[in-house]
């Protein structure tokens, strides 16, 4: 380390031989940047740490009733599951390569590198969007506000859900005025707030892309669910037949207490249920695996206190997670800022090397919520 | 000043100190200056604390008798909760560590400013707002919950308990940022020379401190957001109403919670690392046990929650294997006793204020400590849980470990901080009744707990009216005792005489520069010496203090030119 003594009776800005990006409290620019990098790990261990409360949560429920997370799992879309996977790591890609364009001077490729994070976030939380409203639309919410699937099997949404409406508006304002902005920048040649209001527009117009594929997706995936239960009407029949008889054999097993006992929690736990449970049949053509003998009956599972909880979960884990992408947009954002007015050379990338590895961070936990949440059948 | 200006780290000009240099509401407002933070916490955490101190003696007032006197049950039970949650969370936790520690750590290392100063400023007003969001929430409404919100009372209590969760956990950010900040700063600032073993045991007990803060804090913080969330959105995970689980909560506090009865202690057994070797004129003993002891305590800390649920319900096995875990985190604590007491064998003990608090912490919290192994023992647990005995317990900790720790900790800096001289007779008078009121406060409390007074009500059985009044009268006279330590304080800002840079003959970088230090800290970086190496140190008289004559001044190089730079690599 060389050490040069010209720093030791400087403790103002702008003495010479003194860098414009350096703090006055730092004695050269590599101490500036290992501290600086040092910082955000610290702040990802936290991340981590912090998450990790719900992965416990998500653990020892999984442990402990373990049917209600195969059952729940498959009202979630694993296909849009698998394209925000790909749009994200797409992300960390352009991420990665945005800190190399930082490093390597490229002004340019860095304001490109960082519109494309940003749209890709954007991609993500649109369809983000679409699971959930879907989600709500049919009753799948956290535990207090479950409802039981088998009263809404019957139930078809069809059309744009008006929460997915009202989740948009938000970034419809922001196309509207970004649109504006990015046109009065053109028109009067301000060259800085082009620059930096085109790429908000695309980002806000990549919800709307996000919004598209998730609502393709869905309904592609309806669709299929409903071919298949018309095509093989007859051997679902069959086999609801036959699980309801596994069904019947099990609440023969566990005798009398065992209903009175269950018909005590159901009342307990379903609050507004309107509809009886008694339906097997209905409940059997929402579940694709067919009871084994002895397992829970699906009456319990699909119930507040089972699905619901999953649902609890889920919510808290994605939702947690989509407000850390939503952050991340927003320090995106002041980077891409910085990149436009050239802030960011060879000596000086440190803070694109630490939102670099935020975003990282952030698409490593979806890494893991993915299959975690999607793909447990 | 001339007197010394022939050494070079004196020659700071007095006009630049960092009370006056600036001036104006905006320029502390807006300052990024670790001292001017550390101040303002100072100011901010030591007001959280007069008003819990106050609630404290409301519910003593209150227990005179064993009828009600002025407080219904329900405002017996907002009161304490109050109490005990400002205490933890607006003072305890960010007393040393924000206050004390922002002052110290920069300086201590030889640095300009700790390594991210807006990042400071944020996390105290991160504080300022957790603190206004939480007081407001709880006085409004009145929070009943006691400190812990324990699930199902917390989420189905009328209280406030969504506003003071956020509240928690705003100021639980306010915390992670203070350790983080701390963290980097040791890690990557040290001065060229001041390689880990030769920092000053304070900072290593800093260091331990915020490595809690980093990895405990956002336990915490998924932990009330989770609660608030059950509390809102009904998700049902503590709630067994939807097959969730209370006791989980339990787990997910006390993970957090019990590493933070670290975060509260190991910066007040930092202080008294730094008090016992000075005023004791003496070498610290055994400088690695202790350094290393810190690091252990903290790492332990976090395996030993358990033992705040031993009755909650848990498997007999896992309580066996906490009691254990809990057991072996005494082993460090008896380290540091030990390695103190050894300072101050064959010393030069000077008992003064300063060495009478460290005294008083060191007999406190061992009291508090042992005390502690009949609660983590699993069959005396079982009858002692929920009793006085384990508020006895903890106040010996809390109050008589970290806040006399505090207390010391600040008469030891007092000189450094404001550039002023305390008077010692009015110091000495606070300890003394510091000390006796405070004993007098909770060893009934240890006699009424192991005769089962249970905690956290409001009336009791005329049996225990002696000695709940006894502790009664205690807790007055502790009040009495830190009204004089703040009036010797306050006096001597306005009274007291002019600090020299090195009241005490302390050899740690602190005492290099001007009393109050200039905003730069120092001009050119200081010399790293051995923090607790005292022969180069000579007393000039009360006026210029003691002054560092290298005694190997022909003996260059020094270290500092040899090593390399250690931060960076």
């Amino acid at each position: 380390m060389s050490h040069d003594s010209a720093h030791d009776d400087a403790h103002g800005h702008g003495e010479h031989d003194h860098p414009p990006f350096l703090a006055h409290h730092f004695d050269d620019p590599e101490q500036q940047y290992d501290a600086g990098k040092f910082g955000m790990w610290m702040f990802l261990v936290t991340e981590v740490l912090f998450f990790s409360g719900m992965f416990c949560a998500y653990a020892l429920y999984r442990s402990l009733h373990p049917e209600v997370w195969t059952f729940a799992s498959q009202f979630l879309n694993e296909n849009l599951g698998a394209f925000n996977t790909v749009v994200l790591l797409f992300s960390s890609l352009t991420m990665a390569w945005g800190v190399r364009c930082a490093q390597l001077n490229q002004r340019n490729g860095l304001v490109l590198c960082l519109t494309l994070t940003l749209a890709c976030a954007s991609i993500f939380l649109g369809v983000k969007a679409v699971e959930y409203t879907h989600k709500w639309d049919i009753g799948l919410l956290p535990a207090g506000s479950y409802v039981p699937q088998f009263i809404m099997a019957n139930q078809h949404h069809e059309g744009i859900s008006p929460w997915l409406i009202k989740l948009s508006i938000v970034p419809a304002l922001c196309v509207v005025g970004f649109a504006g902005w990015y046109g009065w920048a053109v028109a009067q040649k301000r060259k800085q707030a082009a620059e930096i209001a085109g790429p908000l527009l695309i980002t806000a117009l990549a919800y709307f892309l996000g919004v598209g594929v998730g609502i393709l997706f869905q309904n592609a995936e309806q669709a299929a669910h409903a071919k298949e239960k018309h095509g093989t009407e007859h051997v679902s029949h069959e086999a609801t037949e036959e699980g309801s008889e596994h069904a019947e054999h099990a609440e023969q097993d566990s005798g009398s207490p065992g209903e009175t006992g269950h018909g005590e929690t159901s009342g307990e736990l379903a609050e507004g249920e309107t509809v009886g449970h008694g339906e097997v049949e209905t409940v059997q053509l929402v579940s694709s695996p067919p009871l084994k003998p002895g397992a829970t009956p699906l009456t319990k599972i699909d119930q507040p206190g089972g699905a619901g909880l999953f649902f609890s979960i889920y919510y808290c884990m994605t939702g947690v997670h989509a407000l850390h992408i939503l952050g991340g947009m927003v320090v995106l954002t002041w980077l891409l800022v910085r990149a436009v007015k050239g802030h960011f050379n060879e000596q000086y990338f440190g803070p694109v090397d630490y939102v670099g590895l935020y975003w990282h961070l952030v698409d490593l936990i979806w890494i893991y919520l993915f299959p975690l949440l999607y793909l447990i059948t | 000043m001339s007197a010394v200006a022939t050494s070079p780290s004196y020659s700071q000009p007095d006009s630049d100190n960092f009370l006056v240099n600036s001036r104006g509401f905006l320029s502390w407002a807006l300052t990024l200056d670790h001292k001017r933070i550390g101040l303002m916490y100072l100011v901010g955490v030591m007001s959280a604390f007069g008003l819990a101190g106050i609630l404290a003696l409301v519910l003593r007032a209150e227990l005179m008798t064993p009828t009600k006197m002025f407080l219904s049950n329900q405002q017996y039970n907002q009161v304490f909760t109050l109490h005990g949650a400002i205490m933890v969370f607006l003072f305890i936790i960010p007393s040393v560590p924000a206050a004390l520690g922002n002052f110290l750590v920069p300086i201590m290392l030889g640095a300009k400013d700790v390594a991210f100063p807006r990042l400071n400023l944020c996390s105290f007003y991160l504080w300022v707002v957790g603190a206004i969001f939480f007081l407001t929430a709880m006085l409004a409404t009145g929070l009943d919950t006691g400190w812990t919100f324990y699930t199902p009372y917390s989420t189905t209590t009328q209280g406030p308990v969504v506003a003071a969760t956020l509240g928690v956990f705003v100021l639980g950010f306010s915390s992670i940022f203070t350790g983080l900040n701390f963290i980097v700063t040791i890690n990557t600032m040290r001065p060229p020379g001041m390689s880990w073993f030769k920092m000053p045991l304070f900072l290593w007990a800093t260091y331990a401190t915020s490595i809690i803060q980093v990895l405990a804090t956002p336990v915490l913080g998924i932990t009330v957001l989770l609660l608030a969330a059950e509390r809102v959105l009904h998700i049902g995970i503590f709630d067994p109403a939807y097959n969730g689980d209370p006791v989980t909560y339990q787990h997910f506090f006390w993970f957090y919670s019990h590493p933070a009865v670290y975060i509260m202690i190991l910066p007040g057994m930092g202080i008294i690392s730094e008090l016992m070797s000075v005023h004791s004129h003496k070498s610290i003993f055994g400088y690695r046990f202790i350094a290393y002891s810190s690091i252990a305590i903290a790492l332990f800390g976090f395996l030993v929650w358990g033992h705040h649920m031993f009755t909650a319900g848990m498997a007999n096995v896992t309580t066996i294997i906490f009691s254990a875990l809990t057991f072996s985190v005494s082993i460090p604590s008896a380290i540091k006793v030990f390695n103190w007491l050894a300072t101050m064998y064959q010393g030069t003990v000077k008992l003064n204020t300063v060495m009478l608090y460290a005294l008083s912490f060191i007999f406190l919290f061992t009291i508090g400590g042992l005390t502690g192994l009949w609660l983590g023992a699993l069959s005396t647990d079982r009858m002692l849980h929920d009793t006085y005995f384990v508020v006895a317990h903890f106040h010996y900790v809390m109050v008589g470990g970290t806040l006399v720790g505090f207390l010391g900790g600040i008469f030891h800096w007092w000189p450094k901080m404001t550039g002023k001289m305390f008077n010692e007779t009015w110091g000495k008078i606070s300890c003394l009744i510091v000390f006796v009121g405070f004993n007098l406060t909770f060893l009934p409390q240890f006699v009424m707990g192991s005769r089962g007074m249970p905690r956290r009500y409001a009336r009791y059985v005329e049996d225990f009216q002696e000695l709940h009044q006894m502790s009664s009268v205690g807790a007055f006279v502790l009040g009495i005792g830190l009204f004089i330590a703040l009036g010797v304080l306050l006096h001597s800002l306005f009274r007291g005489r002019k600090a020299p840079p090195n009241p005490w003959g302390g050899a740690t970088l602190e005492w290099q520069c001007a009393s109050p230090p200039p905003y730069y800290n120092f001009k050119t970086p200081p010399r790293v010496n051995e923090p607790y190496d005292y022969t180069p140190l000579h007393f000039r008289g009360d006026d210029k203090g003691w002054e560092y004559v290298h005694p190997t001044e022909s003996d260059a190089p020094r270290v500092d030119e040899v090593e390399s730079k250690p931060a960076t690599n």
